[in-house]
């Protein structure tokens, strides 16, 4: 695999080099221009969102649930209440079982073992979030009815993926000389997982931690058959079906009226507002992990 | 916490006993949730399944080549959201993809160090948008910019293509298409960044040593060498692409239709599901939409593995290489 290049590099200024330097400079701008296509496209919808959003955000956003159909006026309450209890009951149950996953695949399970479940994990990370709220909806619901708390289980299915997948890339940083360092003082492996491992891994984990709080907030599609039928008020009783703000997004935007859509966009600027400050931290203290982490070495 | 299973005969047998607990309780309890992952799994698959059986059992394949969707004569089939699917996704990834690999390509070669962390996190962001959001966006903002200014343009000089022939509509196929790119560009860009980043420095050093430019390198070396990775990223956004519900629903205007245009109303599988589950009239409605659930989950699976498949192969062959 070396450079299909038959020409003599020697004939450094000939117009065919020219050109050749002219062809790659050509390309290099259009990558560049892609690139910022990307970041435009992104700031075109935060700012679409934040000037429709801005206006509408108010004191009654987040003291009132929604007003009647054809009433001005009514907010969001009950929708931000359901979205940050379903979220906590998803990641609740999600982190423990996504961590000690993790623990299981990087310190205890044989290789091939280990190859199973991270393509296990990838599989379900690959299947359609609308997929997943149908399996829950014949799971849960046809038997129990819509509930928070069948709708905090589908959403803990789909983030449970992102949190062992990250908490994995963690543990498997850090380095085996701890690993090595523990047991040669004595240490099970046990011990050395809940001494030395977890311990150095538990930046990784909190930031594996938000990242799938971040991914939970936003999703809607898990939500459509397991929480949408639900009383216009505050909801915190889990075995019963509650708001959340995906939802509302996705019913106002639907709206021929103009003061839901309105509503719509308050909902998806402080959601998206949520969403984003989430992953950025995320970003950011992984970025501090891995440093942190290499630094051991 | 005196003992260690590296040298068993080493160890006083007293003390032996109490840490074994602890660490068979770990290892079950880390293993138990390892089975538990499986039976998810297992268990996602039977219950889609299971509630598609009616549907299934009524309608065989000839449900993937049937076009009616009627309640009323209860004669269901997927054919016009398999081909929506298929053409909402592989429009966006005609859009995305290239520009995915050259967005990965800037990350990695040409980008400014100082850049390369806040424009990949600005990418990164893309993706964490929420569908519903980029729904509502493409809904009220996008659709109907495009319906008043591209769409007219494209009709006008590209309307012998049938693609761009019709009318514009500010719901429709097209819309679906830009949004799907929108979330497929930072899947393939970031893998494609990865990939491009892994190219030992020897081979690139070779090239510009030939006297090759940097995109002479670039396409004789660098592209040659990720390509099957490339492909496997392409196999994911793909998958990604074929799932979304939420933000096509919303854009797609939601139609049993195949139009050879891209401007009118159309609908995709998961789309279809996530407009008509809710509220269905008979239960063979219902068994049908998780029929198309199934295939949904079909496509999803061979997608997934394909592409886990070829990436795990690259690897071992560049790691047998190395």
């Amino acid at each position: 695999m070396s450079a299909q290049d038959d020409r003599n590099p020697l004939t450094v200024v000939s117009p065919r080099s020219r050109r050749r330097k002219l062809q790659g400079r050509l390309m290099e701008l259009l990558a560049s221009f892609a690139a910022l296509v990307a970041i435009v496209v992104l700031l075109i919808v935060i700012f679409s969102v934040a000037k429709r959003g801005l206006p509408a955000v108010n004191a009654n956003l987040f003291t009132q649930v929604a007003a009647p159909f054809g009433v001005e006026g009514g907010g969001i309450k009950n929708a931000i209440i359901g979205t940050l209890i379903m979220t906590a009951m998803a990641t609740a149950m999600a982190v423990p079982i996504g961590v000690l996953l993790a623990i299981f695949d990087t310190e205890f399970a044989s290789p091939q073992v280990s190859v199973a479940i991270r393509m296990t994990l990838n599989v379900l990370a690959g299947v359609p979030t609308i997929v997943i709220g149908i399996f829950i909806f014949g799971l849960v619901v046809v038997s129990n009815g819509q509930s928070a708390f069948a709708a905090s289980i589908a959403l803990a299915i789909i983030i449970l993926p992102v949190i062992a997948r990250a908490t994995e890339e963690v543990l498997l940083l850090v380095p085996s000389t701890l690993r090595e360092g523990s047991m040669a003082l004595g240490a099970t492996r046990a011990r050395t997982v809940v001494s030395v491992i977890l311990p150095s891994a538990f930046g990784g984990i909190v930031t594996a931690t938000i990242v799938g709080v971040a991914r939970a907030a936003g999703e809607t599609a898990p939500i459509l058959f397991t929480s949408s039928i639900f009383a216009n008020a505050v909801v915190t009783d889990p075995s019963q079906p509650m708001a959340s703000m995906p939802f509302a997004i996705f019913t106002n935007s639907e709206s021929p009226s103009h003061h839901d859509q309105e509503v719509a966009w308050a909902a998806a600027l402080l959601l998206m507002a949520f969403v984003l400050l989430g992953s950025i931290t995320g970003r950011l203290l992984s970025l501090r992990t891995r440093r942190q982490i290499e630094q051991m070495r | 916490m005196t003992t260690t299973n590296l040298d068993p005969s080493s160890i006083p047998l007293p003390t032996r006993r109490r840490p074994r607990i602890g660490e068979t309780g770990l290892r079950a309890l880390t293993a138990a949730t390892a089975l538990l992952l499986v039976a998810i799994m297992a268990l996602l698959v039977y219950e889609t399944a299971r509630q598609a059986w009616p549907s299934i059992q009524e309608f065989g394949l000839g449900f993937i080549t049937s076009d009616q969707w009627n309640v009323v004569t209860a004669q269901f089939g997927a054919l016009n959201f398999i081909i929506g699917t298929l053409l909402t996704s592989v429009v966006a990834l005609v859009i995305a993809v290239p520009m995915a690999i050259a967005i990965g390509l800037f990350l990695s070669e040409l980008a400014p160090r100082v850049l390369r962390t806040p424009v990949g996190l600005m990418v990164e962001l893309l993706a964490a948008i929420p569908s519903v959001v980029l729904g509502l966006w493409g809904i009220l903002v996008m659709g109907p910019f495009l319906a008043e200014h591209v769409e007219p343009w494209l009709s006008d000089h590209l309307g012998f293509i049938p693609l761009f022939s019709g009318y514009p509509s500010s719901q429709g196929v097209l819309p679906a298409c830009v949004v799907l790119s929108i979330m497929v560009v930072p899947i393939v860009a970031s893998i494609s960044r990865e990939l491009f980043l892994s190219v030992p420095s020897e081979l690139k050093q070779g090239a510009m040593a030939l006297g090759a430019t940097r995109w002479e390198m670039v396409r004789s070396v660098m592209l040659p060498y990720v390509s099957g990775g490339l492909v496997a990223s392409t196999m994911l956004g793909f998958g990604r692409a074929v799932g979304e519900a939420i933000a096509v629903t919303q854009v797609i205007g939601g139609a049993n239709a195949i139009s050879r245009s891209l401007f009118p109303p159309g609908d995709t599988m998961a789309s279809r599901i996530a407009a008509q589950y809710a509220g269905t009239a008979t239960s063979l409605q219902r068994s049908s939409l998780a029929y198309l659930a199934v295939l949904l989950l079909i496509i999803s699976l061979i997608t997934n593995i394909a592409a886990q498949l070829i990436s795990g192969r690259l690897q071992r062959r560049l790691g047998g290489e190395a």
